[in-house]
């Protein structure tokens, strides 16, 4: 999408002044017949939107994907030609193909016969694309949301020692956690324990 | 398709949705907006297909590495650790390779690039390529290669390639992960039993010898190295100490003995069934 605006952005400047009347006057011409056609892409992509924000995460399935912040984008043309775009959580995400697989069968199942799913690596996931009805959802299933991102992009210094907030327990709600594990059954989450009610947690990790 | 039983689903689904079952992946950059910007010409296109390659070339042997640890780690969660440290190596080697193919015009795919060339044609950093050792070793040098390659693909985020850009953009906060999780390990084996700090005494000694190549390959990744070894020296007081640098470089295809059998083994499949899908 960020690519697709860049190019818009360039054929403007590239047409100038000249391009941008005769563009107008087209549109003035065809008002009505595009005005029927843009009604027509706007209900399918609404359609299509609502079809993509049921697919569950694959492998949080109480999320989706839309609640996890992939779905960057759905589009329609009057056709009813749908193109979705999604971005990798991870860059080793074994997730992401299986995501686009099955917002191409449901959107297929839904009469869509014309599916894109295109991938968008820019802006990169961060763990603040969660929504908050996700982060309700991942709390809910006994799963720590991740807490803000430390702010600015590019790399941090490498500190060691105990600088990480506490992560309350999703089941007691105590800050009496540590940290079990780095790495718990996906890249995405830690294992941690809780002092309180002495139950083991998942940590979807702030990155 | 049943969302709460995932291999229920993916059995009864066709095509790519088998996607957990073995190869016959899309593309990485499927549907990515692959244009090259208009200012990038031939021989600065051929300059980033050469750094896609070293940097995917990296990664891959690098994640080889790492999967070898698996059935062989000290804990469950160190190998559960190692394996996912190396998952996210492995796509960003699969994101490079792909766009290496296309910026050198032959549109060869990942697997062209990971299973179709031999050793002399790899040009990864030799430190990559040697074998796991001693458990400190890998610390070690997985402490040495994330805080490298995050110095270089920070500077690489502001590329003149949207792509090498986005995908470096996606790869700074997973390698500073993993230069934490490297870094506490060498603290808590430099800190730790008589013998655990002996061997991460060791074990910085080995890698010593391999650093000026790393410095030579990507200058950009010297300084976060050095700053990762001070922070463990100044926590341990254990130091890299002077060692002569190990003539040659794996950027100009200089290798050890220990490449082709790492290859050998990573691309069997591959080899005995060309362009087998499973």
């Amino acid at each position: 999408m960020v690519s697709g605006a860049d190019g818009t952005a360039g054929r403007t400047a590239a047409d100038g002044t000249a391009g941008r009347t005769r563009a107008a006057e087209e549109t003035a011409g065809l008002a009505g017949a595009a005005g029927a056609a843009g009604d027509a892409a706007e209900r399918a992509a609404e359609r299509a939107r609502e079809v993509v924000s049921r697919v569950v995460d694959p492998e949080l399935p109480m999320l989706t994907l839309a609640d996890l912040g992939v779905v960057r984008g759905v589009e329609a043309d009057a056709a009813g030609a749908v193109t979705v775009s999604l971005t990798p959580t991870y860059s080793g995400c074994p997730a992401l193909a299986e995501m686009r697989a099955t917002v191409d069968a449901r959107l297929r199942e839904a009469g869509f016969a014309d599916v894109r799913v295109r991938t968008v690596l820019d802006p990169p996931w961060t763990t603040d694309w969660i929504t908050p009805a996700g982060r309700r959802a991942l709390a809910e299933h006994g799963i720590a949301p991740p807490g803000p991102r430390p702010p600015g992009r590019g790399p941090v210094p490498l500190t060691l020692g105990p600088v990480r907030r506490a992560v309350p327990c999703p089941r007691c709600g105590s800050r009496a956690t540590e940290e079990v594990a780095r790495f718990s059954g996906t890249a995405c989450r830690a294992l941690r324990r809780c002092a309180e009610c002495r139950e083991p947690f998942e940590h979807l990790k702030e990155i | 398709m049943d969302d709460e039983n995932a291999y229920q689903s993916l059995a009864a689904a066709g095509g790519d949705a088998r996607w957990a079952f073995g190869t016959g992946f899309e593309d990485p950059l499927h549907g990515v907006d692959d244009a090259f910007p208009a200012g990038l010409d031939e021989a600065a296109r051929a300059d980033l297909a050469t750094r896609c390659v070293t940097l995917g070339d990296d990664a891959l042997v690098s994640a080889q590495r790492l999967a070898e640890w698996c059935t062989r780690a000290p804990e469950l969660e160190v190998e559960t650790a190692l394996a996912n440290i190396g998952l996210d190596l492995l796509g960003q080697a699969r994101l490079l390779y792909s766009r290496a193919g296309r910026a050198d015009g032959t549109g060869r795919g990942e697997d062209d690039f990971a299973y179709l060339r031999g050793p002399e044609e790899f040009r990864n950093v030799r430190l990559a390529e040697l074998p796991n050792g001693d458990f400190a070793f890998s610390v070690a040098r997985l402490l040495v290669l994330s805080s490298w390659r995050l110095g270089e693909l920070a500077g690489l985020t502001s590329s003149p390639d949207p792509v090498l850009a986005a995908v470096a953009a996606k790869a700074v906060p997973e390698l500073a992960y993993h230069r934490e999780y490297a870094a506490g390990w060498a603290v808590r084996l430099g800190d730790g039993t008589e013998e655990s700090r002996a061997r991460m005494g060791r074990a910085l000694g080995e890698v010593a010898p391999w650093l000026p190549e790393l410095y030579a390959a990507a200058p950009a990744g010297r300084e976060p190295v050095e700053e990762a070894l001070a922070l463990v020296a100044s926590e341990t007081g254990l130091a890299v100490p002077g060692a002569a640098p190990v003539p040659g470089s794996g950027r100009d295809g200089d290798h050890t003995g220990h490449l082709a059998p790492l290859l050998a083994e990573l691309q069997s499949v591959a080899r005995a069934h060309p362009g087998a899908v499973w």
